[in-house]
């Protein structure tokens, strides 16, 4: 019998997922949003940044949370040089030679990391007070869900006032609203691009250092979770910061109730969902409409 | 008849050559001649080869022809391979050459409901809408456990002899090698004239400029389903051959992996010029069979480089770097 405590607790596991998905995708939502750019490599750096991370704390033992911090600035820094060098020559290219770059980047990424760090599965060592479980009043939860939850709603938080109240982030509205207009109104399209580009990659660094733990890291994590984040940036809309917040819960929320309750089906509902609600809505759930 | 000035013209005179033999064309099919009798202990790997052949052929005329950016082509491969391999398991069907016609109907059917459905997109949004079909396909073929043997899919499926008289041998495929190269040239010549025909034609029409296929008046959704459909089905035909020449149907035929493959295939040879998928599947895999076994991570580091080139420098693959240095050896032969 599923009971209240039940469906809480299933609430707050795939809300705790739902936030990793939330912070790796939506670098990826906008800046497919502003260049239009089919990036499949986007969780090449989510698998990068969760490297640095979990290295960094094994080898030089720094704590969890500067560990994070120096997986973003690295991967931000990582990411600025491969948009410069390799991105900014394809965004007027079409969508298939975006695609195989892409999945060659991707490729090329996954031997990289066999080759200098090896195949196996990465584990993450949790800080003490991250572990163990916590007492909500109603119901005990793993601490580290519940940090999950509350580190990724201020990510969120912060994200959305960024996006809607900063110079920037109308910048950015803007561009993805129409990019043409953008220009012709004098914002610098390519050095707008080139700082999402490298915070979204920063972000999903944060997001494979966070996940690591429970949904694991290894070489094949950009093609084993490439169609999770896609449906997640699609199912939200492009460019939208809200969207893909909801979107990325929903699917969390979803994906971890199908798992439990549905062992053996549960990944074919999620995909038949996407692609219903994909052509009942093009742009998205949550999407404007296409201009 | 025209006037006779019109049809001298050399861009008319172009256009009524273009669907003719060229002397080189015949090439192809020499060389796989040749390798039937030069390679006989190679020939399993040479099966394998030109059922890729056929598979990446059947994602030309979707991707080169029409333009349809796919990335689950591998659907339909794995349809006509499950359709196959599941008849021959469960006892209901195994004769090899009807098995064809029945993979090729169920994926083109496949291919068609989801044409219906997925060509009124375009973009992310039809990636997204392949990838997933794919991907569920995949994962009810993992599912149907009872049925399709899930992840291990379904061993030594009894395959019959050709005709009644040709025994597969599974040590020594001579007799695939030859009735694999015998339905890819069937299925060759069909393409052929297939984007040499008028329908071939609106095919490219609506690849290089769909507004202008619009005003004209053509039916560019129907085209694009009809050709969705064509394609599939003879994808599925490839994936019904491998079932056939391998007696085996696992999940491994219907993955990203594969539609990866397909696609890294026909780029590599250029697409929208027939013979890319020859060339592409060549190389391709020559370089895999010699290199991914001995060094699969070192292959993979390789693969995604000359895919990252290809999208940066080579976008018409092997084929178009030969047109472009063939160019320019005859340009500088001939100073206008």
């Amino acid at each position: 019998m599923i009971v209240g405590t039940d469906i809480l607790s299933m609430l707050l596991g795939g809300l705790a997922a739902g936030m990793v998905l939330f912070i790796v995708s939506v670098g990826l939502s906008v800046t497919m949003g502003l260049m239009g750019f089919v990036n499949l490599a986007h969780g090449a750096f989510a698998m990068l940044g969760g490297y640095v991370i979990v290295l960094t704390m094994r080898y030089w033992g720094i704590g969890f949370v500067p560990a994070l911090a120096l997986g973003f600035v690295v991967i931000a820094a990582v990411s600025i040089v491969f948009e410069r060098l390799l991105y900014a020559r394809l965004y007027r290219a079409s969508e298939l030679d975006q695609v195989l770059f892409t999945i060659g980047l991707v490729f090329f990424m996954i031997a990289a990391v066999t080759l200098i760090v090896g195949p196996e599965n990465q584990q993450l060592m949790l800080p003490s007070w991250l572990q163990g479980q916590l007492d909500l009043g109603i119901v005990q939860y793993r601490t580290y869900s519940i940090f999950l939850i509350v580190v990724g709603s201020a990510i969120a938080l912060g994200l959305w006032l960024g996006f809607e109240r900063t110079r920037m982030g109308a910048q950015i509205r803007a561009a993805v609203d129409n990019r043409r207009m953008a220009e012709s109104l004098g914002i610098n399209i390519d050095r707008l691009f080139m700082l999402t580009f490298a915070f979204g990659s920063g972000m999903a660094a944060i997001g494979g250092g966070l996940g690591a733990e429970f949904i694991g890291l290894n070489p094949q994590y950009p093609l084993i979770y490439l169609v999770y984040f896609l449906i997640v940036v699609a199912v939200g809309g492009l460019g939208r910061v809200t969207g893909v917040f909801f979107a990325a819960l929903i699917i969390g929320v979803l994906d971890f109730a199908l798992k439990k309750y549905l062992p053996q089906g549960g990944t074919l509902f999620i995909y038949a969902l996407a692609i219903l609600l994909l052509l009942w809505r093009p742009q998205g759930l949550f999407g404007g409409k296409p201009t | 008849m025209s006037a006779p000035g019109l049809s001298e013209h050399p861009a008319a005179r172009a256009m009524v050559a273009r669907h003719r033999l060229r002397a080189w064309e015949p090439l192809p099919w020499i060389l796989a001649f040749g390798f039937y009798f030069a390679f006989p202990n190679h020939l399993g790997f040479g099966t394998d080869l030109l059922i890729m052949i056929l598979f990446a052929l059947s994602l030309d005329l979707a991707l080169g022809y029409a333009g349809i950016v796919t990335l689950g082509h591998a659907a339909f491969f794995g349809a006509g391979a499950y359709a196959v391999g599941l008849l021959a398991h469960h006892g209901v069907w195994n004769e090899p050459i009807t098995g064809l016609v029945i993979g090729a109907a169920v994926a083109g059917l496949i291919g068609l409901i989801s044409g219906l459905t997925l060509l009124r997109t375009t973009g992310l949004t039809l990636l997204m809408l392949t990838l997933c079909t794919m991907a569920l396909l995949e994962e009810a073929a993992n599912m149907g456990e009872k049925y399709t043997g899930g992840f291990d899919g379904l061993p030594n499926l009894p395959i019959p002899p050709l005709f009644g008289l040709f025994e597969f041998n599974p040590l020594y495929p001579r007799v695939q090698y030859l009735y694999v190269l015998g339905v890819l040239f069937v299925c060759f010549l069909f393409v052929r004239m297939l984007v040499y025909s008028p329908f071939g034609q609106s095919l490219t029409g609506i690849r290089e400029n769909v507004l202008r296929m619009h005003a004209v008046g053509a039916p560019v959704n129907w085209r694009l389903i009809t050709c969705y459909t064509i394609s599939a089905a003879i994808a599925g035909v490839a994936g019904a051959l491998w079932v056939q020449t391998n007696t085996y149907v696992n999940l491994t035929s219907l993955g990203l992996d594969r539609a990866a493959t397909v696609l890294i295939i026909l780029v590599l040879g250029g697409y929208g010029r027939l013979y890319g998928a020859f060339v592409g599947a060549v190389v391709y895999m020559a370089l895999s069979h010699f290199l991914a076994k001995v060094y699969p991570t070192a292959w993979q580091l390789g693969l995604g480089l000359l895919l990252m080139l290809i999208a940066l420098f080579a976008r018409n693959g092997v084929l178009g770097l030969w047109d472009r240095l063939m160019g320019r050896l005859l340009s500088r032969r001939a100073p206008p």
